[in-house]
């Protein structure tokens, strides 16, 4: 690899000049801007593969730094570079952009180059998030993602399109806004917009609060957590198939991202003060969303309220940690939280996107999501089905798949916090097993009652090979977690120590 | 008492301006049959002249002439230029339009080149007659371009509100202006300053004719509560009009409420700011609610207008020279995105269809996807989303207020910023999700005009992406003022 290489700077802008290629150059021409996407999100993809091999798993600074000045005048600049924390989601990133270009090969057939062009340039925009170490950078790609995100669910959304799509909008510019107050309350204090500087700032109790609460509004909006969720939903089930991955598989996780970079090493005494709100919270998404997801018909949705009940455990996992240093005093147990909560993320990005992508595979046939439009499934599509059920059981967590590792660590740390936390996080595994297989014995099994379902046809080439690809991925973490805990080691470290430093 | 003669240089743009309007003025009667559009190129061309003057004479420090009425700064000098740039781009869609409607007619720009030397004096005022002056040429110009379209009663309408309503404005300013002038016994502003700086000033007087002055700039700018002509005043003018008064003109007031407030009055500060705190707030709130029950675009844009002075006037607040550079950044970007606005209606305007309902909007996306598009960058950097230039105008605003200690102000603003989103976004829902009536592909009338909304929009999205050499030029204009 050479060295100097801009390779953040290539797998931000890439895409990005390639989604405007695709929309100017594909008019009119759907073959050809089907191709040239696959083309970027395949060369993107590629080019990130570096960043896995060429990380260095010791040091927890960052690494791949690039750094030049972009509005002197408020010391403002384009800071990039990854740590353990962010570097896996930049692989999930470019990863699911190959899916979500495949995915929507020949089922979108209007307008072919807005819809790539669109998540090409969102697919940029999202490593930019996870890769900016400015604050003011980091707001720019935060937000800019919300425009493309708007015009994929509006326009080749559902029926409710409008309303969900809106509602999307408006919801995260809401929460977003008091983050960038915050930031620019901070540089008020310190003078620069760098979140390393934040990282180091000392910043009194009120303030910490209240920056706490503003980075809270961004991310739980983003998550979503408990109680501002409801935007998920109305999206998911309106979106695309591509748009509802890519919401699940990455959106999400910049919520998640924005604790670990943010709240937590900015404001440790404030998350140690308010962490019971986070957890109360992430304990009613993981347990009263679960519930809400079993009285679910509409699949997409059921898979949509999971999403929310999962990331609950990442939410848990990053805030119990504060409880386990008080209650054992020991980093281990901490450790075990946090690293279980990075790795629930990662793995919900395959597990989530694999479920989207199994109904919208259903979706393009029968263009109904009702699970009780569908019955006996299996004798009709054996091979979608056994896909399908894995990625179920790996919802569920089951031992062996990806869903285990991270939910598993999460759990048994919540135990070592406070007996109650773990058991009611436990919960969840029958919560979720029982919605999760209930819907699976209504689609899958049972006799064929209906001839559209006498009609379906069994997996094409394209959706086997994507299938396939994600299968590998699920059971590939769930046996063999430890390559993705060792990059996230070192990192996690430094954050628990900056987390349990006061500043004050 | 000897007369000496003043120093004419700094005034040259503004002197070769007039002698440049005065020609084309006596010309354009002559040529107006035989070639229609030479009065149009003149026009342009002069724009452009004097913006080669200013340039080529940057003022780097300030020169003071004609006896303490007449200043050239850098302040002013960029001012200056985004005028002429921003009246270039209002005369490049209102030709068109005018050509559509048909009434095109060379006084138009005539009327236009005046009241954009009206705006040269305005910027450069250094005293309050000066000032005065400035505001009437600016001012008279316009009521009559607002009124120009003499068979429609809504134009005509329009004009007789603006008048009535700008001619009160007028008489408060200089009433404030008379106030100021008994309590300190001067004119200009520097010795205004020094004067209540020593405190020999009556304060009673003087707060008065700051309460006056405030109003007098609140009318100007259009904001809340006194901001009741401007929907009226937009909607009714012919939309070549409406380009011209949403924008230029701004930038000009800004200038005067600089030049009254902080170079004037600045150890006023405690009278006027809570003043322009509650303009500021109300004008917020007015802004982002109103907006969203409009279903005609230039209404809408009036409204929205309302809500950007309420921005701009977070920057005026922090009155620091960064705020003060805000509040002018804020200001341009506003003027730009406005001419873009509105020559968004001048170019899809035919004759016999305004297309200025939000409706005949719908499905814009499937009958012209390009457009469309620019439409987009336009809309959402009136928002202020990023990666658009709209979003650090805001960023830099809210940042000033910050430092200023008024953090309830910035949430107040960016909450505002959240339900002002709603609106914009309602015109681009309009155009991308909804199927249109008449699927047929619309094509504005002449190809020029799309590359002029084009150019507008890519410059919002380049100047969003490399923000730093703008904002550089004013935040420096400034800081060599003070």
């Amino acid at each position: 690899m050479l060295t100097g290489f801009p390779i953040l700077s290539t797998l931000i802008w890439l895409p990005i000049v390639g989604g405007l290629l695709v929309l100017f150059a594909g008019r009119n021409n759907p073959t050809l801007a089907k191709w040239l996407s696959l083309f970027t999100v395949g060369l993107t993809f590629i080019l990130s593969i570096p960043l896995w091999t060429g990380f260095d798993t010791t040091t927890a600074s960052m690494q791949f730094v690039e750094n030049v000045p972009w509005i002197p005048m408020f010391n403002i600049n384009y800071h990039l570079g990854v740590d353990g924390l962010s570097m896996p989601l930049v692989l999930l990133t470019t990863f699911t952009q190959v899916l979500v270009v495949v995915s929507a090969w020949d089922v979108i057939k209007e307008r072919v180059e807005q819809y790539m062009g669109a998540f090409l340039i969102m697919g940029g925009i999202m490593v930019g998030v996870f890769v900016a170490l400015d604050a003011i950078l980091f707001y720019v790609f935060w937000e800019a993602l919300l425009i493309p995100m708007f015009i994929v669910i509006g326009k080749w959304g559902g029926p409710k399109r409008v309303y969900a799509t809106l509602k999307f909008f408006l919801y995260t510019f809401l929460g977003s806004v008091f983050m960038l107050v915050a930031f620019l309350y901070m540089y008020y204090q310190s003078g620069s917009f760098s979140i390393l500087d934040f990282h180091v700032m000392h910043l009194g109790m009120t303030a910490q609060i209240l920056i706490f609460l503003a980075f809270l509004a961004a991310f739980a909006v983003k998550i979503p957590m408990f109680p501002v969720h409801t935007w998920l939903p109305d999206a998911h089930v309106e979106a695309p198939t591509a748009g509802s991955v890519v919401l699940a598989a990455i959106m999400l996780k910049m919520g998640g991202y924005g604790f670990v970079r943010f709240s937590l090493p900015i404001t440790p005494d404030a998350s140690m003060t308010l962490d019971w709100l986070v957890i109360g919270l992430s304990l009613i998404a993981i347990v009263y969303i679960g519930v809400v997801a079993l009285a679910q018909s509409d699949m997409k949705k059921l898979v949509a309220y999971s999403s929310i009940s999962h990331m609950g455990f990442v939410t848990l996992g990053m805030f119990v940690v504060y409880d386990i240093m008080q209650s054992t005093g020991s980093m281990q147990g901490a450790q075990l939280g946090m690293e279980g909560a990075m790795v629930q993320m990662i793995s919900h990005g395959f597990i989530s996107g694999a479920m989207f992508l199994a109904i919208g595979v259903l979706y393009d046939r029968m263009h109904t999501r009702e699970i009780a439009a569908y019955s006996g499934v299996v004798n009709k599509m054996p091979w979608f089905t056994m896909f399908a059920v894995l990625f179920a059981m790996a919802n569920v967590g089951l031992p062996g798949t990806s869903g285990f590792v991270g939910e598993f660590m999460v759990i048994l740390s919540s135990f070592k916090a406070n007996i109650w936390y773990g058991t009611l996080a436990a919960l969840t595994l029958i919560i979720g097993a029982a919605y999760t297989l209930w819907m699976i014995k209504r689609v899958f099994f049972g006799p064929v009652t209906n001839e559209n379902v006498e009609k379906l046809q069994d997996l094409n080439k394209r959706e086997f090979a994507l299938m396939a690809t994600l299968a590998v991925f699920v059971i590939g973490l769930g046996v063999f977690p430890s390559p993705l805990i060792e990059v996230l080691h070192t990192s996690v470290e430094h954050l628990l120590v900056q987390a349990t430093t006061s500043k004050l | 008492m000897n007369f000496v003669i003043p120093s004419f240089t700094p005034a040259v743009p503004e002197m070769v301006l007039l002698a440049l309007i005065s020609t084309i003025l006596i010309a354009d009667t002559f040529w107006a049959k035989r070639f229609q559009f030479a009065t149009y190129y003149a026009t342009q061309i002069s724009l452009v002249v004097v913006g080669f003057l200013i340039i080529s004479s940057f003022a780097t420090v300030p020169v003071i002439t004609f006896d303490g009425s007449f200043v050239r700064d850098s302040f002013g000098d960029v001012l200056k230029l985004f005028v002429l740039a921003v009246s270039f781009g209002v005369f490049f869609f209102g030709r068109e339009y005018l050509v559509q409607h048909k009434f095109f007619s060379g006084e138009f720009f005539v009327l236009g080149l005046f009241s954009v030397l009206g705006m040269f004096v305005m910027i450069s005022a250094h005293n309050m007659i000066t000032m005065y002056l400035g505001l009437e040429i600016m001012s008279l110009a316009i009521y009559a371009m607002v009124a120009m379209r003499k068979e429609s009663a809504g134009a005509v309408e329009a004009g007789l509100k603006y008048f009535v309503l700008g001619a009160l404005a007028t008489g408060m300013l200089l009433y404030g202006f008379s106030m100021i002038y008994g309590a300190t016994g001067s004119i200009t502003f520097p010795e205004i300053a020094d004067i209540i700086a020593s405190g020999k000033a009556d304060t009673v007087v003087l707060s008065f004719g700051v309460v006056f002055v405030v109003i007098g700039l609140a009318f100007k700018l259009g904001a809340v509560p006194f901001h009741m002509w401007v929907p009226d005043v937009y909607h009714g003018s012919p939309t070549a009009v409406t380009l011209f008064l949403a924008t230029a003109p701004k930038i000009a007031a800004f200038a005067m409420l600089y030049r009254l407030l902080a170079e004037a009055m600045p150890d006023l500060l405690k009278d006027w700011q809570s003043l322009i705190i509650m303009l500021s707030v109300l004008s917020l709130i007015v802004g982002a609610f109103v907006a969203i029950v409009q279903d005609n675009l230039k209404r809408m844009l009036a409204y929205s207008g309302i809500g950007h002075m309420g921005f701009l006037l977070l920057g005026v607040i922090a009155a620091t020279p960064d705020g003060y550079a805000s509040a002018m950044f804020y200001v341009v970007i506003y003027a730009i995105t406005g001419v873009a606005g509105f020559g968004v209606i001048a170019t899809l305007s035919r004759t016999g269809k305004e297309f200025d309902l939000i409706s005949d909007f719908k499905g814009l996306n499937a009958r012209n996807p390009w457009l469309a598009l620019m439409i987009l960058m336009i809309m959402f950097s009136m928002a202020g989303v990023p990666p658009f230039i709209g979003f650090w105008a805001k960023l830099l605003v809210v940042e000033e207020i910050i430092q200023a200690g008024f953090l309830w102000l910035a949430v107040l603003a960016v909450i505002a910023a959240v339900i002002s989103a709603f609106y914009y976004l309602k015109v681009i829902k309009a155009m991308y999700f909804d199927t249109p009536e008449d699927a047929s592909k619309l094509e504005p009338a002449n190809s020029r005009l799309t590359i002029g909304v084009s150019s507008i929009a890519i410059l919002l999205l380049v100047l969003g992406l490399l923000p730093g050499t703008m904002i550089d030029v004013f935040f420096n204009s400034l800081n060599v003022v003070s």
